[in-house]
């Protein structure tokens, strides 16, 4: 928590202000009892109407005051709070879009969006609240018990009874009640997760025939929910009730002992009741104290995890030199290349090495987990090898510049990402600057410009987030015309043909054979008949390169390449 | 399914990242479309607590009006003590004025034999005791007022979501496939959730708030008329002036949603995209678009949270305002003895109690906005129609052949695309069906109808000549074992997600069906065995270890047909053959309707049912459908023989 204050320094003069405004607040709040007390004594008392309507003048004036400073405070930390959320906001989301994959995956994607978004809120929620009141209830509670004694000194020991007696009742009840809410969230969520197991499993248990047991367990689920909510309200019905007697109490102690005072001439009537007020003020901000302490927990658990983004490094970076490659174009080298994930015991891939020259294909093929999709992440340099090295155009990719390095790839990811805007924006994603004739002819290639024109608005049709207006199929193909239209060095398909049917898979891959004849192409695949015709096949079986070569040569000499065709193709297309 | 799965209850709820408890003022509520009507049906849900509600109602007027005389009272005791002071000034005032005056010995001696007047702390005493007894009596009342009102709230919410869950049971599958679960899920926790805390809270407070109100006005007008009419005449201009600044402050809070509504959505995209925004190499462009809409959020969010918080420095004003009037008001009227300084004192604290009820019921009445709102939600799913309740006279197949046809099967998940027009098929018991085609060809669609999870708008399907619809939805099921490739499991032990095939089966049963699914060995080498617990996302076991363990949840339930995905694409191969090998094991003797990826399963099966776009469009076995010519013939060729293309 105090970590994110950092973000504050920029605006400590606000801060300052703000502490100014709000102190000026508070000694304007506090004076007019003070004010009214003198009405009381010396005014109503004696039946001086003058000097009540002067006093009165004076009161009002004060009240504008605090009025005015509250305004200019509550401007202040408006700016301050929502300023900082900004900041911490711009700070975080640059910081997660320089992490490499490696990073990325380590926190997870749903759990940074939450604390780009969600956390932040909560945290900058703090501020603003914090900023008003909590700097205000202390500043009340201190000047409040400062005038009480002012006002008269032994009676002020009444707060000293009282005001232990409170707090140690707050204290109670949070340590009862805590741990009590904790248990709420956790119950909640195990409401919620029978319910999503019953959504999204609700064929097989209808197929099952199991609605009964579900039942019971949700009904368990819920009965467990409801008498920990009620346990938590009954302890909470006790709050309100005890902070008002306590009060009213003392307001009687204050009258009691204050009243005997009076008849010994050591207080007047009008100190009594502006004691009274003090007292009340400060007991207000004790509790508003207590509920900003509420949100603490939370906000503090945010900025923990806010802190957690900020403080990892992105692990690739470039280097203070790079180099760029000369003239050759798409050439890709694996020199011996190991690479394993943080953490994994053994390495995904091992001992990779092979060319890839422009003009050929290289198909990558392999069961899952065998190292496949690591492969040809390594070319981007999503992540960087434990050992060996990744050479594009000649020079190890950890030397080059990630943007002039990238610039020269065509990716094309398993499941196709689209952004939201239109069909012609997510194509000219690949390529800021192209022609319309250009996106055109890449959807063309890419098998998309049937459906395109046939979208009501075609090229200028809007896509949802997540393209979730559009089948798995057009979306690969999109995808696949992103990277087309950047007319690239290097091509790599991961595996992106398979939520096409068979005839489209044919034509596309026929019509990107005409536009990639000068670029190196390295498809990942599942299918045998992608691969098939490739210039050179490679196959992986756990991260390692068990074959390499043509078809015809692989299904001799490759046991794992046979048995791979052999469960997807019949003995006669074997041969 | 995993996508749908992941739009999680994502729905901002008015008052944002407070939460409930901290209702912003001044932020834009949402508004049911049938205020009048939902809330009475909420009303409804309350009957069975009525007697406890008459209770609270009954507490919360006894615990408010013994809190409202306690001012009224405590001025009378800081009267008595200005009197005593009074008294004694007056006495000293004649006694020295006597002395003065040079009066006679005697008079002053007379003066001085005469006793001080004190004060009278027998009377104060009496009423501060009788204080302190009304108010505990009052803190009584409004604790056992809360304590009733836990559990009303609560168990009426325990009762509705127990209903939305039997509904939910009751409505057919096409509900589901439109819905995102997370909008589900929002409406059994968030919406409840809101409910019951405006019941626990909101609903007290309208009464006493009410009441209060009503209460401080009668004792007020009791103190003074005059000054009555000064606090009275102020309320019209806090509430004006509070509506005005909320108006305007709903203007850019409405904004500053808007502005985070587009933010999450581009850090959503963002982060989802990730490598691609890499890889195309447009960190930079993200970055500034996010610090665009950065900027706009700051410049709304401030004014909306500046303008929300001038409310309460405004509304203090206005008080100290009537504050002060009062003051001068009643010290007048005071020093020409029309009411008692007492008065004054009780006075001042009704009118600072007199804005917060006012303020809390404006307050009520966004709360109860927003509550009905999510009533209505939770009212819509229970009023959304169910699937044809099972028929009295059920059939039931004893010993099930596993016979089935369809005759002339008329079906489209819209009534005006129809999907099957007249569809026949007749798989004889014991038969293996190859349902084939391209991804998305609707081959769950199948499933669904088999299954009567969706009712065929025309003809029928006939389970040993019995039509699925003459017999109970349960009996149906029972003759029918599924493996689909979205393998659900649930959260707990290995053993319970097997066991789940079939109610009361042994231990042996169990771990015999392991055995024939191949799942026992790597089930052995878990850290708990068959006790292992699979967790939320049951991410602790391997997608095929999933498949397996599904497989061996229909071993053992052992039907007489089965439904069954070869789709193994995300399984490696040694999985993979142990899977083959399992599902060979489970097709032994049974009916089998397998959506096939395998060329052997295809030209084995006795019948290949080639689908498109949702609609079975080939029927037949491998040769005739090769001697066709059609879409089977170019898609096995396409498929099987891609070096040509």
């Amino acid at each position: 928590m105090v970590k994110i204050f950092r973000f504050l320094k920029p605006y400590i003069w606000n801060l300052f202000w703000v502490i100014v405004f709000l102190f000026a607040q508070a000694i304007a709040e506090l004076y007019l009892p003070t004010l009214m007390s003198e009405v009381v004594n010396n005014g109503m008392m004696k039946g001086d109407t003058g000097y009540i309507w002067k006093y009165g003048s004076y009161m009002l004036l004060v009240a504008l005051g605090s009025s005015f400073c509250s305004i200019v405070g509550s401007y202040l930390s408006s700016i301050t709070g929502m300023g900082c959320g900004r900041d911490i906001r711009d700070s975080v989301f640059s910081r997660v879009e320089s992490y490499s994959l490696n990073e990325f995956d380590k926190i997870g994607t749903a759990s940074l969006i939450t604390r780009t978004t969600n956390d932040i809120i909560q945290v900058q929620t703090l501020l603003v609240m914090g900023l008003r009141f909590m700097v205000f209830a202390p500043i009340m509670c201190v000047g409040g018990i400062i005038m009480a004694y002012s006002k008269d000194k032994q009676l002020t020991l009444i707060l000293a009874v009282v005001l232990p007696v409170m707090l140690i009742l707050i204290g109670t009840l949070a340590t009862v009640i805590v741990p009590l809410f904790k248990a709420m969230q956790i119950k909640l969520d195990k409401v919620n997760l029978v319910l999503r197991e019953n959504l999204t499993g609700i064929r097989v248990i209808r197929a099952f025939n199991r609605l009964a047991s579900e039942n019971q367990r949700f009904e368990a689920a819920n009965r467990d929910l409801t008498d920990n909510a009620i346990r938590v309200n009954k302890i909470m019905a006790l709050i309100q009730p005890a902070m008002i007697i306590i009060m009213n109490l003392t307001s009687i102690a204050i009258i009691w002992f204050g009243g005997h005072r009076i008849s010994q001439n050591i207080m007047q009537v009008g100190d009594m009741m502006a004691f009274i007020q003090y007292a009340m003020q400060v007991m207000f901000s004790i509790i508003m104290v207590t509920i900003m302490f509420v949100m603490v927990p939370r906000a503090q658990a945010s900025a923990a995890r806010i802190n957690e983004v900020l403080e990892v490094e992105p692990g690739i970076k470039d280097p203070p030199e790079s180099i760029m490659s000369d003239s050759q174009r798409g050439h890709v080298e694996f020199r011996d290349v190991t690479f394993s994930y943080p953490g994994a015991e053994l390495p995904a891939i091992s001992n990779i090495s092979f060319n890839a020259s422009p003009g050929e294909v290289t198909a990558i093929i392999g069961g899952t987990g065998s190292g496949k999709s690591t492969l040809i992440n390594l070319i981007p340099r999503f992540y960087d090898v434990d050992s060996g090295s990744v050479l594009v155009d000649g020079v190890d990719v950890r030397q080059m510049n990630q943007k002039d390095l990238r610039a020269k790839i065509g990716f094309v990811p398993q499941t196709p990402v689209l952004f939201s805007g239109t069909v012609a924006e997510n194509i000219r994603y690949g390529k800021a600057d192209a022609t319309d004739e250009e996106i055109t002819h890449a959807a063309e290639v890419a098998q998309a410009s049937e459906f395109i024109t046939a979208l009501k608005d075609g090229y200028e049709s809007m896509i949802a987030q997540g393209g979730t207006n559009l089948s798995g199929g057009q979306k690969q193909r999109l995808s696949i015309a992103r990277a087309l239209v950047r007319k690239p060095g290097i091509y790599i398909l991961d595996d992106s043909f398979s939520a096409l049917d068979f005839k489209t898979d044919a034509r596309l891959r026929a019509g990107l054979k005409k536009e990639t004849t000068t670029s190196t192409v390295i498809i990942v695949a599942q299918r045998v008949g992608t691969v098939m015709d490739a210039d050179r096949i490679i196959v992986l079986d756990e991260g390692r390169i068990v074959g390499m070569g043509r078809h015809k040569e692989l299904i001799v000499s490759c046991n794992v390449y046979r048995e791979i065709v052999s469960s997807q193709l019949s003995e006669e297309e074997i041969a | 399914m995993s996508l749908k799965n992941s739009q999680q209850p994502a729905r901002q709820r008015p008052g944002g990242p407070m939460g409930r408890g901290g209702h912003m003022m001044g932020m834009p509520v949402e508004k049911a479309k049938d205020f009048r009507g939902t809330l009475t049906r909420l009303t409804k849900y309350l009957k069975p607590e009525k007697y406890r509600f008459i209770a609270v109602f009954f507490l919360a007027i006894a615990s408010t009006l013994f809190s409202i005389v306690g001012p009224k009272i405590m001025g009378k005791a800081t009267t008595k003590l200005a009197d005593g002071v009074l008294a004694k000034y007056a006495y000293f005032t004649k006694l020295y004025m006597a002395i003065q005056e040079n009066m006679p010995a005697a008079v002053v001696n007379n003066l001085k034999k005469q006793p001080i007047p004190g004060f009278d702390f027998g009377y104060i005493g009496k009423i501060l005791l009788l204080l302190v007894v009304l108010y505990i009596f009052s803190a009584l009342c409004s604790y056992v007022m809360a304590y009733i009102m836990s559990g009303v709230s609560q168990n009426t919410v325990y009762r509705m979501r127990n209903d939305v869950k039997d509904k939910l049971d009751r409505l057919p599958l096409k509900y589901f496939d439109q819905r995102t679960y997370g909008e589900i899920l929002s409406r059994v926790t968030n919406d409840m959730d809101n409910i019951a805390t405006t019941l626990q809270q909101s609903l007290t407070q309208l009464i006493t708030s009410l009441i209060t109100v009503i209460g401080i006005l009668i004792m007020m007008l009791s103190i003074s008329p005059l000054m009555t009419l000064i606090a009275v005449v102020t309320l019209p201009v806090s509430m004006l002036i509070t509506m005005q600044i909320a108006k305007n402050s709903q203007k850019f809070f409405a904004a500053q949603q808007k502005c985070v509504g587009e933010l999450n959505g581009h850090v959503e995209e963002m982060y989802a995209g990730h490598k691609i925004v890499k890889v195309f190499g447009h960190e930079e462009d993200s970055i500034e678009k996010f610090k665009e809409i950065n900027a706009r959020l700051y410049g709304v969010g401030w004014k909306a949270q500046f303008i929300s918080g001038i409310i309460f420095p405004a509304l203090n004003f206005v008080n100290n305002i009537g504050y002060v009037l009062i003051c001068v008001v009643g010290g007048l009227l005071v020093a020409h003895k029309k009411i008692e300084v007492g008065d004054i004192q009780a006075f001042i604290q009704y009118i600072r109690q007199f804005t917060q009820p006012i303020i809390q019921v404006a307050n009520i009445a966004n709360v109860l906005q927003s509550t009905v709102a999510s009533a209505e939600r939770v009212f819509e799913v229970l009023d959304e129609e169910e699937q044809v309740p099972d028929s009295e006279d059920a059939k039931v197949i004893e010993f099930p052949q596993g016979r089935v046809k369809f005759e002339h099967v008329k079906f489209g998940y819209k009534e005006d695309t129809p999907l099957m027009d007249d569809l026949s098929i007749d798989v004889k018991e014991g038969s293996t069906i190859a349902i084939v085609g391209p991804t998305g060809a609707g081959k769950t669609t199948l499933v669904n109808l088999i299954m009567r999870f969706y009712e065929v708008q025309g003809g029928r399907i006939t389970v040993d000549g019995v039509d699925i619809r003459d017999m109970k939805r349960g009996d149906l099921r029972a003759m029918f074992g599924m493996v689909l490739q979205d393998t659900w499991l649930f959260n707990g032990s290995i053993r319970d997600n097997i066991a789940y095939g079939r109610d009361g089966a042994t231990e042996e049963e169990i771990i015999s069906a392991a055995k024939a699914a191949n799942a026992d060995h790597f089930i052995k080498t878990l850290p708990d065995g068959y006790d292992t617990i699979l967790n939320e996302e049951a991410s602790n076991i391997s997608q095929g270890q999933k498949q397996l363990l599904t497989i061996a949840r229909a071993i053992l339930a052992d039907p007489a047909i089965l439904i069954l995905d070869e789709a193994t694409s995300n399984i490696d191969t040694r999985t993979e053959v142990l899977i083959q090998r399992a599902m060979a094991n489970l097709m032994k003797g049974k009916t089998s309707f397998v959506i096939a990826h395998r060329l052997s399963t295809i030209r084995d099966a006795d019948l290949i049912l080639v689908m498109n776009q949702g609609a079975i469009i080939e029927q037949g076995s491998h040769t005739e459908l090769l001697a066709k010519g059609g879409f089977y013939a170019e898609l096995y060729n396409s498929q099987f023989t891609g070096a040509s293309a």
